[in-house]
């Protein structure tokens, strides 16, 4: 496997030599010095890093295309395989679903009335982006992904992410066309949740695990595995009453959630965008 | 001697093709695969391509470009900062003062090389990646990441081969 050499390594003068150590030892340690300036939250740096981002998300946009042409027909197959079983899972599904569709019709009708008994303000409205998610960035150390939507399509820092099944995470960072958003699962991520049989609040904390921790409750007995964890509102940042996941394990004093999510089917997301209620007393009745 | 344009296109085609096949491999790596655990364990292509034309074409990738590509790829993401840049700085100058060694040997000797700096950038990327979340990072994802790297790298460094055959006729 001998390839013709070019003469330019034959010419490798001592000068050329010293100046390519010099420029080693600039690279490597403006590498270092990069590590240190990311640690802490430098406003230079982030604009530059979100600078690259937004250049790049048109790039990965186009790559992640054949990527997930191939998922898709992975999926697809897997779903031919699976059709008989996936057919009588979802008659069932059906049959039950129809039961709770009277119910939440009853429900609906009724809560109307109470509304309209009690005078309450209706909910804010939040208004929804669609976003594609073009690079599974992340890797062993951050759990986040970057979308094809920034500034211009109107997502914001804060705003909460979700997809069909539930909250997928929050945006992080926003560029003009691109934004990272955290996953609930990654270290850094706290949710402000509430348990919707119980109304006991608490937050939701990553631990870059795939399924995040319930912390501070206020009495962790009461958790019950299989109790619905909801976005409680609290803070401001994501909107009240969107589903997360299902408790799953409350062993060791550790109450794990089970994301609604399939993290590893994210590809279509929505990014919710929340007016938060005013300060007119509204924002207290909500729950 | 007077360089046609078409002299400056060839030249500049087999210049860049490295570069741009490093890029190509860094923006694949962080493509969403949507199998379990992916955004874990797809592993660095891009360090693949850095030390398959470290050994052979040195000459073709110069430092400072793998350092950019390497930022690029910390930047995307959104892993610490200028932790691949010098990753794959290092792995080229280390690759490129030993490519004599690896030159004219078996295709088995250019992977147990591989083998062997894979070790050492993981324990130097759970090093740092641990310092900059500020907790212990698992280390079994990082584990299996690194056996997948050695594994995939036979397949792209034949794919690197062939196009580093043809750059050689141009």
């Amino acid at each position: 496997m001998r390839t013709p050499q070019g003469n330019v390594l034959k010419v490798a003068v001592p000068l050329r030599n010293l100046l390519q150590r010099f420029a080693f030892v600039l690279l490597i340690g403006s590498a270092f010095a990069l590590m240190l300036l990311g640690r802490f939250d430098n406003a230079a740096v982030e604009r530059a890093r979100l600078g690259i981002v937004d250049a790049f998300t048109p790039v990965m946009d186009v790559v992640s295309r054949p990527v997930s042409a191939v998922n898709a027909l992975v999926r697809d197959f897997r779903e031919v395989v699976e059709l008989r079983s996936e057919v009588a899972r979802l008659t069932e599904e059906n049959d039950r679903l129809l039961q709770w569709q009277t119910v939440a019709r009853r429900i609906e009708a009724e809560n109307a009335a109470f509304r309209s008994l009690l005078g309450a303000k209706t909910e804010t409205s939040s208004f929804l982006i669609a976003a594609r998610v073009v690079a599974d960035a992340g890797g062993p150390f951050v759990r986040t992904v970057l979308l094809n939507a920034g500034r211009q399509d109107g997502v914001a820092k804060g705003q909460a992410v979700v997809n069909a099944n539930g909250v997928v995470g929050r945006i992080a960072e926003v560029g003009e066309r691109a934004a990272r958003v955290l996953l609930l699962s990654d270290l850094n991520s706290r949710v402000p949740v509430v348990n919707e049989r119980s109304g006991q609040r608490g937050i939701l904390a990553g631990d870059n695990s795939e399924w995040p921790q319930l912390i501070f409750l206020p009495n962790q007995a009461q958790v019950q595995p299989g109790d619905r964890i909801v976005t409680s509102g609290h803070g401001g940042l994501l909107p009240p009453g969107l589903p997360i996941g299902v408790v799953a394990a409350t062993g060791d004093g550790v109450v794990r959630v089970q994301p609604l999510v399939d993290w590893h089917r994210l590809e279509f997301v929505r990014v919710v965008q929340y007016d938060l209620p005013k300060l007119d007393g509204a924002a207290d009745g909500e729950r | 001697m007077s360089e046609t344009v078409g002299d400056r296109l060839t030249q500049v085609a087999r210049n860049g093709t490295p570069g741009l096949l490093t890029l190509i491999l860094v923006l694949f790596s962080l493509a969403p695969y949507n199998f379990p655990g992916s955004a874990q364990l797809v592993p660095p292509l891009a360090l693949m391509a850095v030390f398959h034309w470290g050994i052979y074409r040195p000459d073709l990738l110069p430092g400072p470009l793998a350092f950019v590509l390497g930022l690029l790829q910390d930047v995307l993401s959104g892993g610490p900062l200028g932790m691949w840049a010098a990753v794959f700085l290092l792995v080229l100058v280390v690759t490129a003062s030993q490519r004599r060694f690896f030159l004219g040997k078996m295709f088995v000797v250019e992977w147990l090389g591989f083998a062997l700096v894979v070790p050492v950038v993981f324990l130097a990327n759970w090093i740092i990646g641990s310092i900059y979340i500020g907790a212990i990072v698992d280390p079994g994802a990082l584990l299996i990441q690194g056996v997948l790297a050695v594994a995939f790298y036979p397949g792209l460094s034949w794919v690197m081969s062939i196009v580093r055959r043809m750059v050689g006729r141009i």
